[in-house]
């Protein structure tokens, strides 16, 4: 017993005590308001069975929706990381007029109510919208399409990509750049050999919290999507109109799917940082 | 760093395993107590305790979105005829929203006293799922509980630039029709059921004829919203789409909201009755003793006064001397009831609705 309680203990005794009281909280904290509820969405599909659970998940339109849906949100994802880095270095590096504005004009996407930001971007883009008339005389259809969902999308995930990487655009010493320059290196160089893996850790964090966040929107794209199944059906929706059938195993299961996939693309992401990081021998 | 490390990993190794056992008992202990049956023995105090307060009786009534409307207005009658009769006062709350996601929330425990939902397979769900109401509920007031009714019509821009008369013109090419998803809508399901009846009636009851009627006019449709609200702005606000297939008050009230002359509405030669159901939620109102109150108040929206107040917004009412000063405002169309042609709610469902139902097979093999 004795043992037992002692390997409960961290070795290494730290200054401010309270470490049984803190942990206990942590894993309180998380357990009502992460674990349990998501441990209920595997709880509640298992109760269907395996055959019924696999019929459900392969059905035709759930699995366009699911290729949708990821397609979409790494899509978006991808712009916003393209986009973020540039924006975050444009942030950081150079002094402008308007520069605070705009960099607290990042963060409106979080503060909005993603039905807001749907409604808005669907009248903006639709053929009779500012944006979407000059579009649609280009042939460009951005509401009630894929891409409308990938706008929306990119809305949504948009403050991540720059909220990460901006403090370590920030927290990089000049002196790495003026050392490469001094030894030869080009600028392109400086960027891809210097820069670069300096950032990676960053943009990668940033990709997998816009990603993760992206997943799981509903709210702004059922307004912009035009919701036709089979073509521009998300997978939220697909849970939505499970649920309006009465069918919460049916609902439960599309979510533990999609748990499941973006879990292990979290994962993939996190192996990469991992090996990235003992390559450079960071940390 | 390395040092720290196995010290961590041991400790992982022990309080990962408490973790997981906290978190599964605390998850059976959760399923178990949400799979339990909560028995009311608190009712009768309850009952005593209310009818000597003289605090307000509260009462809930969970109803869906176009009936916002309808119901301040007719609250605030039902509160003064409640007085007059009584001398009690009434508080009536009203929660709006998407008609099953209303059922849902009573059936996750919204303490709804009366429910005034879309379709009766909404309120049967609440029977079904988890026996709130008594199954003969449909029974237990005049016209299958359905004080009121509407119809499926279409609203067109003005002038009727694409001369749309009725169902089949929704089907030929170039027409674009609006009409929400029935797999999330309730009022889309009675849209798409209107076309299927009319289908069915035209073809002399053959149901392929149906089907391929109503595949075609999907095929029309460019924009599947999630709700009949948001249909209609589609329609009105984006200006997408040649006609809105639309609920008899949803497109007066759209005319009314935004019209000006803008819209016309288009009443079709056959449509369906539909039919929003009421009732009481029989163990909420058991459990918080306001029976009487809440029985009153859905018997009170078939009096003149209810009946009247329908009309003005927009529902046909069922009363014949109410309906005879709406004439002009409710044409007499061919009507058929879901009943009649398809059985009933729950059988409609589930051949239509449902997954891998009839509007399934309509998208995925063209």
């Amino acid at each position: 017993m004795k043992s037992f309680v002692k390997s409960l203990k961290i070795k290494e005794y730290s200054i401010i005590p309270g470490f049984g009281l803190t942990t206990g909280f942590t894993i309180l904290y998380i357990s009502f308001l992460i674990l349990i509820p998501l441990s209920m969405v595997f709880i509640n599909s298992s109760n269907m069975g395996w055959d019924n659970f696999w019929k459900v998940v392969t059905e035709e339109r759930v699995l366009a929706s699911f290729k949708i849906t990821f397609g979409a949100a790494f899509i978006a994802t991808l712009i916003n990381t393209i986009f973020g880095l540039l924006l975050a270095w444009t942030l950081v590096r150079y002094d402008f007029v308007g520069r605070k504005i705009i960099d607290a004009i990042i963060d409106l996407p979080f503060a909005l109510p993603t039905a807001v930001a749907g409604i808005t971007l669907t009248t903006l883009y639709s053929q009779e919208g500012w944006i979407g008339k000059y579009l649609n005389l280009l042939g460009i259809k951005v509401s009630f399409s894929f891409l409308g969902i990938v706008v929306a999308l990119s809305f949504v995930g948009f403050p991540f990509v720059v909220r990460t990487v901006q403090p370590v655009l920030l927290n990089l010493d000049k002196e790495f750049e003026e050392a490469a320059s001094t030894l030869g290196a080009t600028r392109i160089q400086t960027f891809i050999k210097v820069i670069f893996p300096e950032m990676l850790p960053a943009l990668l964090t940033g990709f997998s919290l816009a990603f993760s966040r992206t997943l799981g929107e509903y709210g702004s794209v059922v307004f912009i999507s035009g919701n036709m199944p089979m073509k521009t059906e998300i997978s939220p929706l697909i849970i939505m109109t499970k649920l309006e059938q009465y069918d919460y195993s049916g609902a439960t299961a599309v979510a533990a799917v999609m748990l499941i996939i973006s879990f292990i693309m979290l994962f993939i992401i996190n192996l990469f940082q991992w090996w990235n990081a003992t390559r450079h021998n960071i940390r | 760093m390395p040092k720290l490390k196995k010290g961590n990993k041991k400790f992982l190794k022990g309080k990962l395993r408490i973790i997981l056992l906290v978190i599964t008992i605390i998850a059976t202990l959760g399923t178990l107590a949400g799979c339990g049956k909560k028995e009311t023995k608190k009712s009768k105090d309850n009952k005593t305790q209310q009818a000597s307060s003289s605090q307000p009786i509260k009462l809930l009534n969970v109803s869906y979105d176009p009936t916002r409307e309808l119901y301040k207005e007719f609250n605030e009658s039902f509160i003064k005829h409640w007085k007059e009769k009584t001398g009690e006062v009434v508080d009536i709350q009203q929660s709006h929203g998407g008609s099953g996601k209303q059922a849902r929330s009573v059936i996750d425990g919204l303490e709804a006293d009366v429910v005034t939902l879309a379709l009766a397979y909404d309120i049967d769900s609440i029977n079904t799922k988890k026996e709130l109401i008594k199954s003969d509920w449909q029974k237990r007031l005049s016209d299958n509980s359905t004080p009121y009714t509407s119809t499926i019509v279409f609203l067109v821009r003005k002038g009727n630039p694409k001369n749309i008369k009725d169902w089949d013109d929704l089907v030929k090419p170039g027409v674009s029709v609006i009409t929400p998803n029935p797999k999330t809508s309730g009022g889309a399901r009675w849209n798409y059921l209107a076309a299927w009846g009319y289908a069915l009636e035209k073809n002399g009851k053959d149901q392929n004829k149906a089907k391929e009627f109503v595949q075609k006019l999907f095929k029309n449709v460019p924009i599947l919203d999630t709700g009949a609200r948001a249909s209609t702005t589609t329609f009105v606000e984006r200006g997408i789409g040649d006609v809105l297939i639309a609920w008899e008050n949803e497109a007066y009230l759209a005319d009314k909201e935004f019209g000006e002359g803008k819209f016309e509405i288009v009443i079709p030669s056959v449509s369906i009755l539909a039919e929003p159901p009421v009732s009481v939620v029989d163990s909420n109102v058991d459990k918080k003793g306001t029976r009487k109150v809440a029985e009153a108040y859905l018997e009170y929206l078939y009096s003149d006064e209810g009946q009247e107040i329908a009309a003005k917004n927009f529902y046909r009412p069922r009363s014949e001397k109410v309906s005879k000063n709406y004439e002009d405002k409710f044409p007499k169309i061919n009507l058929f009831t879901i009943d009649e042609v398809f059985g009933g709610w729950q059988k409609a469902q589930e051949e239509h609705f449902n997954d891998g139902g009839i509007f399934d097979e309509i998208y995925i093999k063209k």
